[in-house]
């Protein structure tokens, strides 16, 4: 009997070491920015209130080892030291029925730790919650669609897809984004861990969140909350940039479409079904179900952050989205080969 | 009817033809006859759960799989949730509630035999109801299938503009039939608790075990009514429409979240109660010493059940509530930590100072104690809104309530397994086939469970068919589906163990484990009247008092 018991506690012992390793790993990795562990790392924050949330996470994490070490203990004590011997005469132990002061002190100490873990809660939610939005905040409307991203930009007259670009925020000067969250069909989640906690977006109602990178660079995420077929290819691409450059995408963005030759690829995307759903600003093409394609080539990727947007792979989606992304809304549109090749000629020269 | 073949009553019971015996089986009313129902019927629908789950876990193993198609993983996970919930844990915590408290209450039945056997047939109809989507919800849409909402089935995604066909009907029904089921079975719970104990058995000379299933006789109460109100709500939305959750017509998808989670939350408590149950129960009986604390567990479990019904929109910290709803819900759900940590200070204060054998019951016992203590601490981590805001609805999130689900609620239920089984069939099960069992299982289950906390740190949403490489969860995963091996062998060794004893039929005679609670005063299995004569009880351990008339228990309690 006893040795059964000391494998098993062994095993548990393992198993601990084992999470605590992988546990460490990923804090650990926080120190290191540009590459942590994962690019979606939650304890490798780059923005307040990821930051704010790591602190918390830090001390929650702190606390509940501490308890687990201490409770741990007990149980391993209790199962080693009172386990029955063989040498035991058959008598039953001395049976004892209880005690108040030991229940009162077991139920006061965890009464304090709760307070404090309370207190500290409650300090970072008023921090993120309650922030205050400065003068110089960029406003970004992000609309969460199945299964892909909308973000317009209502002061600065842009509006894009699923890539959503911000400037960098200088701690000493910040100019964070202030993002509001709305939905057109279904509760989806807005979740960049290196940046923020989730917020979801709902429809008929308004949420909202900020983040304020402090480090320029392609931070990613995904859809948090289900929202249907592609719920898992919803995928979510922060690219932070320098205010100049951030200035210069957006001055690029505010352009109607350059390319106005009409062209047989332009005269097929106009005169099909493309145009119930797409807007090419500057044309006749004002469609809202679907991603704005005024600056389509601007972008790294196409469905949602789910290809590089290559021609062959736009002229894989036009023919057959299913073939990427099965149960995207997109229909195929059953082009022919040569019109095909005209469209994806034509949303070529969209930049 | 009487004829002469009365004369040999010894052979009628093997001599009768099966239809007989299977007619029997399907109008009893027996609470013994429906706990084992509930128990079997539960365990049926444990392995189809577990199917559905290791299908799931081969999609995952590897970025980008292709086994299953969105459509097929998206049904798994809704029928994988709904299955195990509703048809497995629930029956199966109510067929050992059923079975056990008459006899610890030292009753012949529970109050309402015939609304007993009503209830299972319900939750038993609920079951098939819900499977029969895949055969039935065709629809005039031709979008058939199991449904695909998953298993809080969030607005408006059930809404008919985005769910077409009759699969989420399929769901709201199941649930609806075996919600009734669920409330006619705490309605004659609470009853038989409140009124049929035996002489001398007051509230506080109850078992452990009778006071956390009235506990969790009360929260079925007043939990599973806002969920069938909520699926009355959608079947008016989707057909005779309503807008109560009809976001494009003004309703409101965060209605739906409320009264989802006004039952969601304290069902976890429903199932957890019966669970804190189990282990009162076998925790003192294999360390030779009686409860520690019994007043302080039963206030603790009132606790529980009452803090249980304000911590609800936890699961909603991420919808955007002000920051004042968000610091409500972090200070009750907090709260919950206190009696829940007083219950595991009694357990361990239970076993100090005993003698503890390991046997099966109290392996499996000492699992959940373990496993119990770092499910609760991750919920701290999640009580922690901020943090919630991070871990939420990411994988972090499956491995907690798998781990509270699990490590927790399902080894508890085996270790109520091993320790009453002899009793329910009178033969014992197999110590080396239990142990084997055990050892497989927790290996399996720390295998699967504990790295599936990692990828959820590093960013893994839940509820998605496949993956990008490249994100650091691949390895995680491939481990997490590796403990599915473990777990599935030890399932198999369960199934040997119970083949074992039905063969074997070695008898366990009336008290296996030199127990103090009444069921094993009488034969096992018990007779259908469960005592001839009524017993009549002075304290908590009536057969303490007995086997120890030098030193009973009545003379130092309270």
């Amino acid at each position: 009997m006893s040795t059964t018991h000391s494998n098993h506690s062994r095993i548990r012992l393992a198993l601990l070491v084992l999470v605590g390793l992988c546990l460490a790993a990923a804090t650990a990795s926080a120190q290191t920015t540009p590459s942590p562990l994962s690019p979606t790392n939650i304890f490798a924050p780059v923005s307040t209130p990821a930051h704010a949330i790591h602190g918390l996470s830090l001390f929650v994490l702190g606390v509940t080892a501490v308890i687990f070490v201490v409770v741990f203990s007990l149980l391993v004590y209790a199962v080693v030291t009172f386990r029955s011997r063989t040498d035991d005469d058959n008598r039953e132990p001395p049976q004892v029925y209880g005690s108040n002061q030991v229940e009162f002190a077991w139920t006061v100490i965890p009464v304090l730790i709760v307070l404090a873990l309370f207190i500290a809660s409650s300090r970072v939610i008023a921090t993120i919650q309650n922030a205050e939005r400065p003068a110089n905040a960029i406003e970004v409307i992000a609309t969460g669609h199945q299964f892909w991203w909308e973000y317009r930009y209502p002061r600065l007259n842009v509006i894009t897809a699923n890539e959503l670009h911000v400037p960098v925020s200088d701690p000493a000067d910040p100019t964070p984004t202030f993002i509001t969250l709305l939905s057109a069909d279904m509760d989806h989640s807005f979740w960049v861990p290196r940046l923020a906690g989730k917020t979801d977006l709902i429809p008929n109602r308004t949420n909202h969140t900020w983040i304020d990178p402090h480090e320029a660079g392609l931070y990613l995420g995904q859809c948090a909350q289900y929202c249907g077929t592609q719920h898992a290819k919803m995928l979510l691409r922060v690219y932070v940039q320098p205010r100049a450059e951030f200035d210069r995408w957006i001055q690029e963005q505010q352009q109607p479409a350059t390319n106005q030759a009409v062209s047989e690829g332009r005269h097929v995307f106009e005169s099909t079904a493309c145009v119930n759903c797409h807007t090419v600003s500057g044309t006749r093409a004002n469609g809202r179900f679907g991603p704005d394609l005024t600056h389509l080539m601007s972008r790294d990727t196409i469905a949602s952050g789910v290809a590089d947007n290559t021609p062959e792979n736009l002229r894989q989606w036009i023919e057959n989205p299913d073939a990427i992304k099965p149960g995207a809304r997109m229909p195929a549109m059953g082009l022919g080969a040569r019109q095909l090749e005209a469209v994806v000629a034509y949303l070529a020269t969209l930049r | 009817m009487a004829t002469e073949s009365v004369a040999f009553p010894a052979a009628l019971p093997i001599s009768r033809p099966v239809v007989d015996r299977l007619h029997e089986w399907v109008t009893t009313v027996d609470h013994k006859r429906l706990g084992i129902l509930y128990i079997g019927y539960a365990l049926v629908f444990l392995c189809i759960g577990g199917i559905e789950a290791t299908i799931m876990r081969v999609q995952l193993m590897v970025p980008h799989n292709d086994l299953v198609s969105p459509q097929v993983f998206n049904r798994l996970f809704t029928m994988h949730g709904t299955t195990m919930i509703f048809f497995v844990a629930m029956p199966i915590v109510f067929g050992f509630a059923n079975y056990m408290l008459p006899l610890m209450l030292g009753a012949r039945d529970m109050a309402f035999p015939r609304l007993n056997a009503f209830s299972f047939w319900l939750t038993a109809f609920g079951g098939l109801l819900l499977y029969f989507s895949l055969l039935g919800a065709s629809g005039l849409y031709g979008a058939g299938n199991a449904p695909d909402v998953g298993w809080f089935a969030y607005a408006p995604l059930t809404s008919q503009t985005f769910s077409r066909g009759h699969s989420t009907d399929f769901w709201t029904l199941s649930l609806l039939v075996s919600g009734i089921g669920s409330i006619g079975t705490a309605v004659n719970i609470l009853t038989t608790i409140l009124c049929v104990r035996c002489p001398g058995m007051t509230l506080g000379k109850m078992p452990m075990f009778a006071w956390l299933i009235l506990v969790m006789a009360f929260l079925v109460l007043l939990c599973v009514g806002p969920l069938t109100a909520a699926q009355i709500m959608l079947t008016i939305d989707r057909y005779l429409g309503g807008h109560f959750f009809d976001v494009q017509a003004g309703g409101s998808a965060v209605v739906w979240m409320h009264f989802f989670w006004i039952f969601g939350h304290p069902e976890v408590y429903v199932l957890v109660m019966p669970a804190f149950a189990i282990v009162s129960e076998i925790i003192p009986v294999f360390s030779r010493k009686g409860l520690f604390g019994y007043p302080f567990m039963v206030a603790a479990g009132l606790a529980i059940g009452f803090l249980a019904m304000s911590v609800w929109a936890h699961h909603m910290f991420t919808v955007g509530m002000s920051s004042s709803a968000n610091t409500f819900f972090v200070m009750t759900t907090m709260a919950i930590g206190v009696p829940t940590g007083i219950k595991i200070f009694n357990w361990l204060a239970t076993m100090w100072g005993g003698r503890i054998h390991f046997r099966v019951p109290m392996l499996f016992c000492l699992g959940f104690l373990f496993q119990f203590l770092i499910a609760g601490l991750t919920g701290i981590m999640l009580s922690a809104a901020p943090f919630d805001w991070q871990l939420g609805n990411s994988y972090f999130v499956v491995a907690h309530f798998h781990y509270v689900i699990v490590g927790g609620i399902l080894f508890a239920v085996f270790g109520a397994f091993y320790y009453w089984f002899p009793k329910m069939s009178g033969w014992m099960l197999s110590e080396t086939l239990g142990r084997l069992h055990f050892v497989l299982f927790l290996i399996g289950f720390h295998l699967t469970f504990d790295f599936m906390h990692i990828p959820g740190l590093l960013g893994m949403p839940r509820r998605i068919y496949t993956y990008e490489p490249g994100r650091g969860w691949d390895i995680w995963n491939l481990i997490v589906t590796a403990g599915v091996v473990f777990q599935g062998a030890a399932i198999l060794v369960f199934v040997g163990g119970l083949a074992w004893a039905f063969f074997r039929r070695k008898s366990a005679g009336n008290d296996p484990w030199d127990a103090w609670t009444l069921e094993w005063a009488t034969s096992s299995p018990p007779a259908s009247y469960n005592f001839a004569t009524i017993p009549v009880v002075r304290s908590r351990r009536p057969l303490w008092d007995l086997k120890h008339p030098d030193d009973p228990d009545w003379k130092y309690e309270q």
